[in-house]
């Protein structure tokens, strides 16, 4: 839990956070523009800027109280920067024992075996000028798990990697976010990170904290800033399969199953997919021979007109997740959707996310 | 004595001068490091003009640095009462002393550029890196910035040790020329030209003009194979 109100000036800009209070279990994002103030705020509760002011406090720990401030070195905190930031000086080796030596009880094996996970086992003996953009932060996520962390910090760490690194690491995060339990404070502003990350989101803008929201709060309103660039998005979790006999990969949740086409070579286990609004449309009956692979019969929940007279409709699947589904104001009127009716949902395009 | 194309030559001024110059490096090394650090990171108004004291002994004329120092160090000034008030009781000027402290000054701005050059292109995130690793400050300057600067340290003790084996008019004014006490190399050498002992003043130049050389060479030609700047 992380509570405070910080307020730190650099420049002309302003970070005035206001009063929060943040269950840190899991993965938090911190979302907002560019220019929204959240590098600032995360640094400020690293302890890294000394003109921050305010008070923080994690869990009953004091980190920050007026002008004082817990030094960085003693907050048990990791940190993965947007450039990596490894010793130029060090190889890969070289920067993991950085971190292990200043460690409490971290060993060799243990420096092993995360490198082991995260990757990097075979590049230990590199030089760290010879890596790719990923590789790199590979290495400075490795280098602050072997730190021991109680919270770590990442700061838009896959901004400057090419789509394919960027896909792999972030299987790579959602898996050490799950297997490690440190828990995560993560900027971007990606929706798509949000949503294939966040347990909860810190919505941030013009350098405050606007709302804290549960992935599900953040999804469920119509306005939320994740549907700023694509629209509307419901995000299902459940459980992938593993292939069937006519080559699609199931995807169960418990009170549905769709079909994927593709899903490149993806274990089973648990997932989360991503679904397009305006990828979804409703029928009142059940449709008949169509092309459309998944559809799944949900309850209307409600009707909000959206913008260029269309309207999102928000089903409730029989598990009680939410799909949002984007039809024009007129196939609305004409079908007459109104809250309660039964009601099939045709999804023309599902993403596994990955 | 020495023999060197059969003339003798007084060893006494070259050792003094290598043990003035070791013991200004030294000096300048430890008091410059942390001014450097300061240049470097400050954001104070103060930063031109301190800077510009710095600079100083570049544009000065040796003589008057000298003549300054002559009057603050001398033994009814200030400098050299406050230190009897702590049991001093020997006196600055005309001694190894005063030597080291002219020198110093006179040196400084050798040390504390390259110094000040290598902490600036030190990016500011590999030390927050650092901190959040649990390094605390001083560990973080010597497990980050001294690799990382190392270069520029190599060049502020070269051109230190340098400066301060070739100067000549800060050491006449502060030190005098008393043979076995003051009297460095580069007096020696104008010495023996006064008295037109020219054979001397040959061998001793021609020994200074080497060192010199050397000092450069391997400066610039470590500059230029790590493309480190130096002031």
């Amino acid at each position: 839990m992380l509570r405070g109100k910080l307020s730190l000036r650099a420049g002309n800009f302003l970070l005035d956070s206001g009063p929060f209070e943040i269950d840190t279990a899991g993965v938090t994002v911190l979302f907002g523009r560019s220019g929204s103030g959240k590098s600032l705020l995360l640094r400020a509760m690293a302890g890294l800027d000394p003109h921050t002011r305010g008070h923080l406090h994690f869990d009953a720990e004091c980190w920050q109280e007026g002008r004082w401030r817990l030094p960085t070195s003693r907050r048990d905190i990791g940190f993965v920067f947007q450039d990596a930031a490894l010793f130029p000086h060090l190889d890969v080796r070289g920067n993991l024992d950085y971190a292990r030596r200043r460690a409490p009880d971290a060993t060799a094996a243990s420096v092993g075996a995360i490198a082991e996970e995260v990757g990097i086992a075979h590049k230990l003996d590199q030089d760290v000028g010879s890596l790719s953009g990923g590789e790199r932060q590979r290495v400075a996520i490795a280098r602050a798990l072997v730190s021991r962390p109680r919270l770590l910090f990442m700061d838009e760490p896959l901004s400057a990697l090419d789509w394919r690194a960027k896909g792999e690491l972030l299987g790579l995060i959602e898996t050490l976010a799950a297997t490690t339990g440190v828990p995560i404070l993560y900027i971007t502003h990606a929706p798509i990170e949000v949503e294939r990350l966040a347990d909860r989101v810190v919505f941030m803008a013009d350098g405050r904290i606007e709302r804290v929201e549960t992935l599900r709060e953040a999804l469920a309103r119509p306005d939320s800033p994740l549907f700023d660039e694509e629209g509307p998005v419901s995000v299902l979790e459940g459980e992938l399969g593993a292939p069937a006999d006519n080559g699609l990969l199931p995807f169960v949740t418990p009170g549905a199953r769709l079909w994927l086409v593709g899903g490149g070579g993806r274990r089973p286990g648990a997932a989360r997919l991503r679904i397009l609004a305006r990828d979804v449309a409703l029928a009142l009956d059940a449709p008949g021979r169509v092309s459309i692979l998944n559809q799944l019969a949900v309850t209307v929940e409600r009707v909000e007109p959206a913008s260029g007279g269309r309207v999102t409709v928000a089903c409730r699947l029989g598990d009680g997740q939410v799909l949002l589904a984007q039809v024009t104001g007129w196939s609305a009127r004409t079908l007459a959707l109104a809250p309660g009716m039964a009601a099939f949902a045709l999804i023309k395009s599902v993403a596994l996310m990955e | 004595m020495m023999e060197v194309f059969g003339t003798s030559i007084s060893l006494e001024p070259i050792w003094l001068t290598l043990q003035v110059a070791a013991v200004t490096t030294v000096i300048l090394l430890l008091l410059g490091t942390p001014l450097a650090w300061w240049l470097a990171r400050t954001r104070t108004r103060w930063r031109m003009v301190i800077e510009a004291i710095v600079a100083l002994p570049l544009v000065l004329p040796p003589t008057v640095l000298g003549f300054y120092l002559l009057i603050a160090l001398n033994p009814n000034g200030v400098v050299t009462q406050f230190l009897r008030g702590f049991g001093f009781e020997g006196q600055l000027t005309f001694s190894f002393t005063g030597l080291v402290i002219g020198s110093v000054l006179y040196s400084m701005p050798f040390a504390v550029q390259p110094l000040m050059h290598a902490f600036e292109s030190l990016s500011e995130r590999l030390l927050d890196a650092a901190a959040t690793l649990r390094a605390g400050t001083l560990d973080r300057f010597f497990s980050v910035v001294v690799p990382l600067s190392r270069r520029g340290f190599l060049t502020a003790a070269t051109l230190s040790f340098a400066h301060t084996v070739g100067e000549f008019g800060v050491v006449l004014m502060v030190g005098g020329n008393i043979p076995g006490r003051t009297r460095m190399v580069s007096i020696d050498i104008f010495d023996h030209v006064e008295s037109l002992a020219y054979t001397e003043a040959h061998v001793l130049s021609a020994m200074m003009l080497t060192f010199s050389l050397v000092v450069l060479t391997l400066v610039y030609g470590l500059n230029r194979r790590f493309g480190v700047k130096v002031g």
